[in-house]
């Protein structure tokens, strides 16, 4: 084995291969080789760093130097002054946003800082299409403990008592959903990982799955060891090319290994695993609408009870876990459930994984510690609001949870102190809203979501969000009446207690949260028929100054649909009834003549 | 079988273990209103009308598929169980197109009863007074009007779970759901099979058949035609309930005096070539055994077992009886024996038939059904719903109407031709003649138990002069389909079976009266039904068909032996293998 005295890491996530980190990765070989490097230094694709926002990502280590933005054409400097004569490229590198000066080392970043990647651990540290790395960072190594030393009892043992909940959105404590299956009886029982993540904005389990594909093989194996089951799928959406060619090569090498498939590390275990693609239908997240469409249906809920536990995929006994919470198993096998229970709350414990996305500078991934404040979330790690605006309102939960006002900024994200001010800790999406935000609009977007991706198999939430959405949008048109305020919060209420699944039952949550926290910029919508920030086209008008007008006519020549006139110098004016509120003419008056009311 | 003690609005009461929430309170006397809910084939909990309260439930249960446990605590009335069952239902009915003075369905619609017991008083989201109708009618039988449709699925449940067929589905997701087939195909370019189960079970006015009564009543008013009709078994054993007699009345006599009533010239039965049909199907069976013949003989009596044997499983269509069915025989017969008795030009002869059924709309424009004069065998066939509707529409009164008979020219039939209607029916009907003429010695006992009853694969075997015939009966086409499948693999041998298209047989038919989902649910309707005709055949002299005076004067008359020339050609036919995806074949040839 040649000794390798550095190693670039290179993001090869989603976000980064889109802007040209396989070209990066292509172009350091080629200017490695060129200076005779490249026996000396490795080259690695590894899963995402988390700071999307700053991608393509590289760093060098031993010295952990974070470069940011890179194009291909930096990366002949960085070989010729860093990896041949030892100078870090200060003008690629990270810049805090903050008055630190020049960071170094990533870990000293604001952005990793507050961060404690368990589920994260791999991504950006290993190559995940190489098993060997992989394994090198302890892959396999709890399965092996679990297979040799620990009974399936045990090992539920050690999962209940880590405090480990689904991260999948309901925040079922994974132990006893595992003790549950375990104790169905019958010899046909399965294993099944919801890897369909579908927020708008939610993207950790696709990192996990690239960036660190056989810890969710581990963890699955281990599972199917804990409830006596002989066979996993993974349901993993299409949309997720990527995730699925990285989880097919694990799969693959994992066998070859013999890690996965007959007889694991000669134990006599067999656990096999297939991969089903879904067709990127929101409620196939659902976990008994996932199993329908494992199954070959169209995928649907079923009423539970039977629970999965008791009757699932194929009628027998089932567990169904998600992406991140089977990234934590093997981690809290191998350093024991203590490690993991002492961090967070007093009922949610351990790390989780939100996706910063919105108005926020940092977009990217981070793992916190359960119980970390919102505050810190928004202003430490993610860098606060852009260009100076201020902090609004932050959705968690993707459009099944709840909007979180600028006043409730304190409180810390954990599953009770979410569910008490009607939001979720959800799948972990984190879409921040500052000052330009309508907060009406916002609700509608999230509505129409969940109404379009509805399965239109129970009334309430086929029919109520749709009449929901309805008043939202006749209130963003300024035809809203106080009356359809209570008819809009008495059907949300109605969807949210009445519907056959969690997508339902959930889906009234963004509509229902802004009701309660902003109910003022609601009332301005149907009472003084105004949008507070100037969102909702209905309710603007577009008006020209007479004083600042100046007749010069270029407003009238753009606008698209005529509505407005008047004579060469003389003042213009706007006829509403005409008016789309395009925006043209505000573009074209050089004299600031024309403003929105 | 273990039971659980629960309490339904504060009263104990014991129901078995496996029992549902809505089970329990039906045993205490509580009805929990369903829409979606059919018993062991639509438990999907989609509707939401059955929400109910359970004493430390997390929220409201769906009562239809919500299991009960010991000490469990129901109350079905509660407050929020009201509230949310009200909502419900006018989100419901603020996707409905409302036209309820102008329905098929008003005043037997499971939406409009619900919207009545509810005091819905207004609707105040959506415009359901302004919906356009959104009409599918490719197909003879059926009218879909999606602008009706809830959305409850019993259609999908029957067609899949039943009917074996699942030419229909959800197309489409959130509020743009509908019920379509795939890729929203038309349901004629689909392998349907007529039968009409999904009409029956629709709870609201989204699935109808087509209307032929207009039809009937042009011809009644066009004096230059002799119209006859004949009523098909299974009729009488229904056509009480459109009029509020209990399930199982027989309304025999007062069909008849109805009939005569709407001004028909002729008021036949069917029955008549029902024992026609034993005389055929029997002789060839007893050909097809003594001759090496292809084996087990299947019956065709069932327009839609008849294209789902050619659509699904045409590898047994050399097993098909080449009877036709007695609707066919029917107007056969009247077109060539009626008309030349009574001296008529057949093409004046219009032959109406009332039947349980919807798949005979399409198989009286089958192009194999035309045995005089290039005529179509039948002129037109209505449904026991059309007839009801004709008898309302005249203003008839049910209650006064008098019993009365047939008319003689073709209204003799044996008690063997009355239980075609129910499922094993032709097979009592042809075992108690085939017997007779392979023994040459008179039956003991009439009765063939074995093949009687409602299960949805009946298997019996007789010693019939030595020889083991061994028969088997199925209803429903999930279970023919069971059937054959047991056939084709070798698992089962038979010598003779019968199959019937809707499950139990022709009185459950796709055209019979619609009972209401919490009737389906917890009465035995087909039971009931099925034991009017066997009660009629128990009291009848006439057992058996071979030995009705008036079939042998045909025989001796017109058509000389069973299965002679003549037989062949008025009674007689074939059968084509079609394709299963006939839209796809057609996009085929197109391109």
């Amino acid at each position: 084995m040649n000794f390798v005295r550095s190693h670039v890491l290179v993001c090869g996530g989603t976000g980064c291969t889109a802007s040209k980190s396989p070209e990066i990765i292509a172009e350091f070989n080629t200017q490695l080789k060129n200076c005779g490097l490249d026996s000396e230094v490795r080259v690695v694709q590894t899963g995402c760093f988390g700071l999307c926002a700053l991608g393509p990502i590289v760093v060098v280590y031993p010295e952990g130097t974070y470069y940011a933005q890179i194009k291909v054409e930096d990366v002949k400097t960085i070989v010729e002054e860093h990896l041949l004569k030892g100078r870090i490229v200060q003008d690629f590198l990270f810049k805090e946003a903050d008055a630190h000066g020049v960071e170094q080392s990533l870990n000293n970043t604001d952005f990793y800082l507050k961060q404690h990647r368990i589920a994260l651990r791999n991504c950006g540290v290993i190559n995940p299409e190489e098993i060997d790395e992989a394994i090198a960072f302890d892959a396999y190594k709890a399965l092996g403990t679990c297979l040799t030393e620990k009974t399936p009892q045990e090992v539920i043992e050690i999962i209940t008592e880590s405090g480990l909940r689904g991260r999948g959105g309901a925040g079922f404590p994974t132990g006893i959903k595992w003790k549950f299956a375990a104790a169905s009886p019958g010899p046909v029982k399965y294993v099944c990982c919801n890897a369909d993540e579908g927020d708008p904005g939610a993207f950790m389990d696709r990192s996990v799955l690239e960036g660190d594909p056989h810890a969710i093989l581990e963890a699955m194996a281990i599972a199917g060891y804990a409830i006596g089951a002989n066979q996993g799928y993974i349901y993993i959406r299409a949309e997720y090319p990527l995730a699925v060619k990285r989880l097919k090569i694990a799969i693959e090498q994992a066998k070859e290994y013999g890690l996965i498939g007959k007889n694991i590390l000669g134990t006599g275990f067999d656990f096999d695993l297939e991969i089903r693609l879904g067709a990127g239908a929101f409620v196939c997240g659902e976990e008994t609408a996932l199993m329908t469409s494992i199954e070959g249906h169209r995928g649907e809920p079923r009423p539970r009870p039977p629970f999965p536990a008791v009757k699932g995929l194929f009628q027998k006994p089932t567990i169904l876990n998600n992406v991140e919470t089977y990234a934590n198993i093997a981690w809290i096998i191998n350093n024991g459930p203590a490690a993991f229970n002492c961090m967070g709350t007093e009922k949610s414990k351990g790390t989780k994984v939100f996706a910063l996305g919105g108005k926020i500078k940092n977009t990217g991934l981070v793992e916190i510690p359960m119980g970390t404040t919102l505050r810190e979330v928004v202003e430490d790690i993610g860098g606060g609001c852009p260009g100076g605006k201020k902090f609004k309102a932050a959705q968690t939960g993707g459009p099944s949870g709840g909007c979180i006002p600028a006043s409730l900024i304190d409180t810390p994200l954990d599953y009770e102190s979410m569910a008490a001010i009607g939001s979720i800790i959800g799948s972990g999406g984190l879409i921040v809203m500052d000052e330009d935000n309508c907060i009406v609009d916002i609700a509608k977007f999230f509505l129409q979501f969940t109404m379009d991706e509805s399965c239109g198999k129970c009334s309430p939430c086929r029919i109520g969000t749709k009449r929901m959405y309805e008043i939202l949008d006749k209130i963003t048109q300024g035809k809203g009446t106080l009356e359809d305020l209570d008819i809009l919060e008495e059907l949300a209420l109605h969807v949210k207690e009445n519907s056959l699944c969690g997508l339902g039952q959930t889906a009234p949550n963004p509509v229902l949260s802004t009701l309660r926290y902003f109910r003022d910029e609601y009332e301005a919508h149907v009472v003084d028929k105004k949008c507070p920030t100037g969102v909702c086209k209905g309710l603007v008008e577009y008006k020209i100054l007479s004083d600042k007008c100046i007749g010069c006519t270029a407003c009238a020549r753009v606008c698209p649909v005529d509505a407005i006139s008047g004579k060469v110098k003389e003042v213009h004016s706007i006829d509403p009834s005409l008016c789309i509120k395009c925006g043209s003419c505000i573009a074209a008056c050089k004299f600031g003549a024309i403003i929105v009311e | 079988m273990s039971t659980v003690k629960v309490k339904v609005n504060g009263m104990q009461i014991e129901c078995p273990s496996d029992a549902t929430v809505l089970e329990a309170a039906r045993q205490a006397g509580f009805r929990i209103p369903t829409l979606c809910y059919l018993k062991d084939i639509n438990e999907i909990g989609a509707c939401r009308m059955c929400l109910t309260e359970v004493k430390g439930a997390k929220g409201l249960v769906a009562a239809c598929v919500y299991p009960v446990a010991e000490g469990m605590e129901i109350n079905t009335n509660s407050q929020k169980a009201y509230d949310a069952r009200k909502r419900t239902l006018e989100l419901i009915l603020s996707n409905h197109r409302m036209e309820c003075l102008t329905c098929v369905r008003n005043q037997s619609c499971e939406l409009q009863a619900l919207a009545e017991e509810y005091g819905m008083e207004e609707v105040r989201f959506g415009t359901p007074k302004e919906m356009q109708p959104d009409i599918e009618q490719s197909t003879p039988h059926l009218i879909r009007d999606n602008s009706k449709c809830i959305l409850c699925r019993r259609c999908v449940a029957v067609c899949k779970n039943l009917q074996h067929a699942a030419v229909i589905g959800p197309n489409d997701r959130g509020f743009s759901t509908h019920i379509g087939s795939a890729f929203d195909r038309d349901l004629g370019e689909v392998a349907c099979i007529n039968c009409g189960q999904c009409i029956n079970v629709c709870p609201t006015g989204a699935l109808t058949e087509v209307d032929s009564t207009y039809k009937v009543w042009e011809a009644l008013a066009d004096p230059k035609k002799h119209v006859v009709v004949g009523t098909a078994p299974a009729v009488r054993a229904t056509l009480g309930e459109e009029f509020g007699d209990p399930i199982g009345t027989n309304a025999q006599g007062k069909m008849v005096a109805a009939l005569h009533r709407l001004g028909f010239d002729g008021v036949f039965d069917v029955d008549v070539t029902a024992d026609l049909t034993i005389l055929e199907e029997g002789t060839e069976f007893i050909h097809r055994l003594q001759n090496g013949g292809t084996l087990p003989l299947i019956t065709s009596c069932s327009p839609g077992w008849i294209r789902f044997c050619e659509q699904y499983y045409p590898e047994f269509i050399p097993n098909l009886s080449s009877c036709k069915s007695p609707q066919q025989m029917f107007g056969a017969m009247m077109k060539s024996y009626y008309a030349d008795k009574l001296g008529l030009n057949p093409e004046d002869v219009f032959v109406v038939t009332v039947m349980p059924c919807t798949a005979k709309k399409f198989e009286i424009r089958r192009d194999d059904q035309s045995a005089v004069n290039g005529l179509w065998d039948m002129d037109e066939t209505i449904t026991t719903r059309e007839l009801a509707r004709m008898i309302r529409k005249t203003g008839m009164d049910w209650s006064a109407l008098p019993e009365e008979d047939f008319d003689p020219d073709f209204g003799e039939f044996s008690g063997a031709a009355v239980i075609f209607g129910a499922s094993g029916g032709v097979m009592e009907a042809a075992l108690r003649t085939v017997v007779e003429i392979l023994t040459g010695e008179e039956l003991a006992k009439l009765d063939f138990v074995d093949v009687r009853g409602m299960e949805g694969i009946k298997e019996a075997s007789y010693d019939v002069a030595g020889t083991l015939v061994k028969v088997a009966v199925a209803s429903g086409m999930e279970n023919a389909a069971k059937l054959l499948d047991k056939i084709k693999a070798g698992e089962a041998e038979y010598h003779f079976v019968e199959i019937m298209g809707c499950p139990g047989g022709c009185i459950n038919g796709g055209g019979q009266p619609i009972q209401p989902g919490n009737v389906r649910n917890f009465v035995d309707i087909q039971t009931l039904r099925a034991g009017a005709l066997y009660s009629e055949d128990a009291l009848m002299k006439m057992r058996k068909s071979h030995e009705v005076p008036l079939i042998k004067k045909i025989y001796s008359d017109y058509l000389g032996e069973p299965g002679s020339h003549r037989a062949h050609e008025l009674l007689h036919t074939s059968y084509k293998a079609s394709p299963k995806y006939p839209g796809l074949e057609a996009d085929k040839k197109k391109n």
